[in-house]
């Protein structure tokens, strides 16, 4: 297996991380069985909402006044999350919030955390960071466990060990808990994830998770999850951190009654998660009685300010996206070189790397457009892959090096030809010349050099006919009119 | 009436015979076909691959040519997809009022083939006769971009002779994707291999659609793969009859 490169800032391109990827017949198993089975349950669930497309738009009207009154909402939350007993500290970037939260559980002594499944933390890179602190990261999700101990990363959002599949899942336990005889048998495996866990539950005094969503209102935190290990991380611990990006709030209570239902309902096909846990700041005697909240830009805020791009910042983590993604399906998460894989990934990667890295992902993509239509949130996911094709293309034409780029100079071509019929006629003939020595007999073009070949790999090529449409128009008799 | 055809450029080019169905499927409904000489492209391929620019000028040209037709016929369902969904974009950014003017009075006379016969000329029974077992792939530009809907099927449900046999995964993507079928070939091949793998296994004789670029794709593999399906766009069953036999269609 090649090792997994999720840092956006060395990741290979696109296409050549996905090429091992389509190599591994278990993974894309894996992956494809695993996103029809949540697919299936999200649509049965979707289906029986009649008021779906309302909620939708709902959704989506909560986030976009999020978005424009950002400023508001996140000192709104920090009044209320302090008044109430909690700490909020503000990260500008990765780098930051590393040393807030190393720092709070330095100033604990503690050794050890325990965390709930974030994604958030795994963008900023947060269990290196610990381990060089003299912290054990403990991870709780039983998709996180695996790929702890199994030295992997997480290919998909809400199941981010999803192209594992059990009997690789006992391989690992096997090997890291001592259990010999352990069974690939789904009880056997969460028994052990249990036994394992729950001395840590037990035993760590500290514990980080990250935010589905924060009420400015009340200041509120709110997790959902579905083992109850976030219930046990929520509770037992002295010290708790709750790491969040910025466009994480809402504005109020009320509005949970719209976001968690298209949560629940697209991320995994359930009516509510199984554990929907609400605290605010901290009671005297119950919980956590040090309670943090770091809220992370790491190139959020930049977003903002393009009106297309802005709706990025809409997303609620669900992986609807990933799930019904044809591209995803055949690749898995790995490939996007990001912890944001599939499609959101690949509107979401390069613009917290400020177009810097990542370049490829926008065009990781066939502009299907089912990631739109299955989007609680309605975000245009092909209208921003196209707005950040063109910043890539805007950025790389003035690139020396571009000047003998094929696919820069095809472009120019052919715009060029575009412009005028009879300059689109005479490239109709010259093509038709130029590929006559590649046509067979039979009309079809089985191999083509260069980047034609790119097709020719897998696919077949029907020669040019004889005569183009717009030449039997013409050739036609002329009739009355 | 009167419509003007617009064939893209990839029709004129590698798929007359699409154009000439269409020619011929809407004179036998009574429609005067006009073909402005000076078209070219739409500017989807350079919309697409992020060549803005490019795509606004071609986008210009489009609504310059047409902007005095009666209505507009596109037999491509991404390319009708690109003007709804792109153009007024484009215009906003890189255009005047007076273009964005001309524009918004052409788009209501923007069809594509299957919302031209259903919708314009008020027919899903164009006189057909076909007598094969056909599949129907949804492009997604029709299916998730135009809302085509059940017209197609309504158009096939009354072609004489013709069994329609269902494809399983009906909206999932062929992989083509324009430019993605060559910066990555290897995943688009994946997706291709997934998609024939569904067509295969319906037995047709010929897979329909109504966009040649997903079926320039799927066709090109099966004929690589020498399978016993072959790839036919909807107006070249439509313009088929009993005592006119649609060429290459026999």
């Amino acid at each position: 297996m090649t090792p997994v490169d999720l840092d956006p800032r060395t990741a290979p391109p696109f296409p050549q991380a996905a090429l091992p990827i389509l190599r591994n017949t278990q993974l894309r198993k894996n992956v494809a069985h695993a996103t029809d089975v949540i697919l299936a349950k999200r649509a049965r669930l979707v289906a029986e909402k009649t008021d779906w497309q309302q909620l939708r738009t709902a959704a989506a009207a909560i986030k976009d006044d999020v978005l424009g009154h950002l400023d508001q909402y996140l000192v709104e939350f920090e009044e209320r999350c302090t008044a109430a007993g909690g700490h909020v500290h503000w990260a500008s970037d990765a780098a930051e919030a590393r040393r807030i939260v190393v720092d709070i559980l330095r100033a604990e002594k503690a050794t050890e955390v325990i965390k709930i499944k974030t994604m958030t933390s795994a963008e900023i890179q947060l269990n290196p960071a610990l381990e060089a602190a003299g912290i054990k990261a403990v991870e709780t999700d039983l998709a996180e466990l695996i790929l702890q101990l199994g030295d992997d990363e997480p290919s998909h959002i809400v199941a981010p060990a999803l192209h594992v599949n059990r009997s690789q899942v006992r391989e690992i336990f096997a090997r890291r808990m001592g259990l010999a005889e352990l069974t690939d048998d789904p009880e056997a495996l969460t028994a052990a994830a249990r036994a394992y866990l729950r001395k840590k539950f037990l035993s760590v005094d500290a514990a980080i998770c990250g935010a589905n969503f924060l009420v400015a209102e009340t200041g509120a935190v709110t997790i959902v999850e579905s083992e109850g290990n976030g219930r046990m991380c929520l509770t037992l611990p002295r010290t708790l951190i709750a790491l969040s990006g910025i466009e994480k709030v809402v504005p109020t209570f009320r509005d949970l009654e719209v976001m968690l239902q298209v949560l629940a309902r697209s991320a995994t096909g359930e009516r509510m998660n199984p554990y929907s846990s609400l605290w605010t700041g901290v009671t005297a005697g119950d919980g956590p009685q040090n309670f943090h909240v770091v809220l992370l830009d790491n190139g959020r805020s930049p977003i903002l300010a393009h009106h297309t791009e802005r709706q990025t910042l809409r997303c609620i983590r669900c992986a609807a996206c990933q799930n019904t993604c044809p591209v995803y399906r055949q690749t898995g998460g790995h490939a996007y070189g990001s912890v944001y894989g599939g499609p959101i990934g690949a509107i979401l990667t390069p613009q917290l790397m400020h177009m810097d890295h990542a370049q490829t992902l926008p065009f990781a993509s066939s502009l299907c457009a089912a990631c739109y239509e299955v989007c609680p949130v309605k975000i245009n996911i092909p209208e921003v892959l196209i707005e950040l094709r063109a910043q890539v293309v805007d950025r790389e034409r003035k690139q020396a090096a571009r000047a003998f780029d094929l696919m820069y100079i095809g472009m120019r071509v052919a715009n060029s030809i575009f412009a005028s019929a009879w300059r689109f006629r005479l490239a109709q003939r010259l093509g038709r010349i130029a590929l006559r020595p590649f046509t067979r007999k039979d009309g079809w073009i089985h191999a083509l050099p260069s980047l034609g070949s790119r097709w020719t790999m897998t696919r077949d090529l029907r020669g040019f006919p004889d005569q183009t449409f717009r030449e039997w128009w013409a050739s036609r008799p002329k009739e009355k009119s | 009436m009167r419509a003007s055809l617009f064939i893209t450029c990839y029709n004129d080019t590698l798929f007359p015979e699409t154009g000439r169905a269409v020619v011929h499927l809407l004179e036998r409904l009574g429609v005067a076909l006009e073909f402005n000489p000076g078209q070219t492209c739409c500017g989807q391929m350079h919309a697409n691959t992020g060549f803005r620019a490019e795509a606004f000028s071609q986008a210009k040209r489009f609504v310059h040519l047409y902007q005095n037709a009666e209505a507009v016929v596109i037999p491509s369902t991404s390319c009708v997809a690109m003007i709804r969904d792109q153009y007024h974009g484009l215009f906003q950014e890189l255009g005047n009022d007076a273009l964005r003017q001309q524009f918004e009075t052409l788009l209501p006379r923007v069809y594509e083939l299957s919302e031209f016969l259903i919708d314009r000329l008020g027919v899903d029974d164009v006189g057909a006769y076909f007598p094969h077992r056909v599949t129907y792939h949804a492009s997604c530009h029709g299916l998730r971009g135009l809302h085509v809907g059940d017209r197609p099927f309504r158009l096939l449900s009354k072609v004489r002779g013709l069994e329609l046999i269902p494809l399983e995964n009906l909206d999932r993507c062929c992989g083509f994707g324009g430019t993605f079928s060559i910066k990555n070939a290897e995943v688009s091949s994946a997706m291709l291999s997934d998609k024939l793998h569904d067509v295969l296994s319906t037995q047709a004789e010929y897979c329909t659609a109504l966009d040649n670029s997903c079926l320039m794709h799927l066709g090109g593999a099966l004929h690589r793969e020498f399978a016993a399906t072959r790839t036919l766009h909807l107006a070249q069953i439509l313009a088929n009859t009993q005592t006119d036999p649609a060429e290459g269609a026999a």
